[in-house]
């Protein structure tokens, strides 16, 4: 949960890690509604040629959702969220959603936050870029 | 690998139109669903009590967590599930398709028990070259949708390619 007193560009959200396998992936394509066989059928034509299921661009973008949700620990909401696919990650390779503050003014009695949000594989390499706007109640800082 | 891919006038004309009103639920199941989907551990996107606990009503929408699209067969697409003419892939006969991008803008906090309606509508259409895949057909859409009252509460631009 951020703490709006001291809350300063350049803050970074606790970063989460996921991994996911098969089951991730079929869990993921019942709750999105999202059957595309490529992110869970081994035998998917795309997938061979790709070499391996692919995790869904949606997901990544969810989870940078999460990332964003768990932070704010339900105190705040969340006005804006984009995110771009840039590369593809892999079936059980990890990747780490990664977010930072970019901006924060204040606008009738609220602080709005302005991020700057990512997936990174293990090598360091953006697969996702996004950003995202909350309302928080009540800042101190602006 | 497509060499080229050509924008027709007919579907350019598919630019701009609105598709008719369509049924998006947010339930507590879907709620659950897709939260388990992500990978979720938050129990107030699973638990009504802890939801109450931390200010809401009802169970919250998980941030990018629009509903379900209601599934009727023979209208919605059988693989995305999504509404009709929200896919325009069978349409151009070209079969491999990757997100590009989304974005939502909310006006409010969503939460399970709310009938939604979307509207989609294609916004552009273009061609681009991709050294690994060819060249590629990105599409932007974009479904409004709208509370009980008519009132706009969330817009959903998304980026898809075809190739």
């Amino acid at each position: 949960m951020p703490e709006l007193a001291t809350l300063a560009v350049g803050d970074e959200l606790p970063p989460i890690t996921r991994t996911l396998d098969r089951l991730q992936l079929v869990l993921y394509a019942a709750g999105s509604g999202d059957f595309n066989p490529l992110h869970y059928d081994p035998d998917f034509p795309q997938a061979r040629q790709i070499g391996d299921n692919i995790v869904f661009g949606r997901l990544k973008y969810a989870a940078l959702g999460q990332l964003v949700s768990d932070w704010l620990g339900h105190r705040g909401f969340i006005r804006r969220i984009s995110a771009s696919y840039r590369g593809m990650d892999r079936r059980g390779q990890p990747f780490t959603c990664r977010g930072r503050v970019t901006a924060l003014r204040k606008k009738r009695g609220q602080c709005i936050v302005e991020l700057e949000l990512w997936t990174e594989g293990s090598d360091g390499r953006r697969t996702t870029e996004g950003t995202a706007e909350v309302a928080l109640p009540l800042c101190d800082s602006g | 690998m497509a060499e080229s891919i050509e924008i027709t006038p007919e579907m350019r004309a598919q630019i701009g139109v609105e598709s008719g009103p369509w049924p998006y639920e947010v339930t507590a199941t879907g709620v659950r669903a897709f939260a388990r989907g992500v990978g979720y551990t938050d129990p107030v996107y699973y638990d009504p009590a802890a939801a109450r606990a931390a200010g809401y009503q009802h169970l919250p929408a998980p941030p990018c967590y629009l509903g379900t699209p209601a599934f009727l067969p023979g209208h919605s697409d059988p693989v995305f599930s999504t509404q009709p003419g929200a896919d325009p892939r069978p349409r151009y006969g070209l079969t491999q398709v990757l997100d590009g991008s989304t974005e939502t803008v909310y006006e409010r906090p969503l939460l399970a028990g709310e009938n939604l309606v979307g509207r989609h509508r294609l916004v552009d259409m273009h061609v681009k070259q991709s050294r690994t895949l060819g060249a590629m057909l990105v599409v932007t859409s974009e479904i409004r949708f709208c509370g009980d009252a008519g009132e706009v509460v969330a817009r959903e631009r998304s980026q898809r390619i075809f190739y």
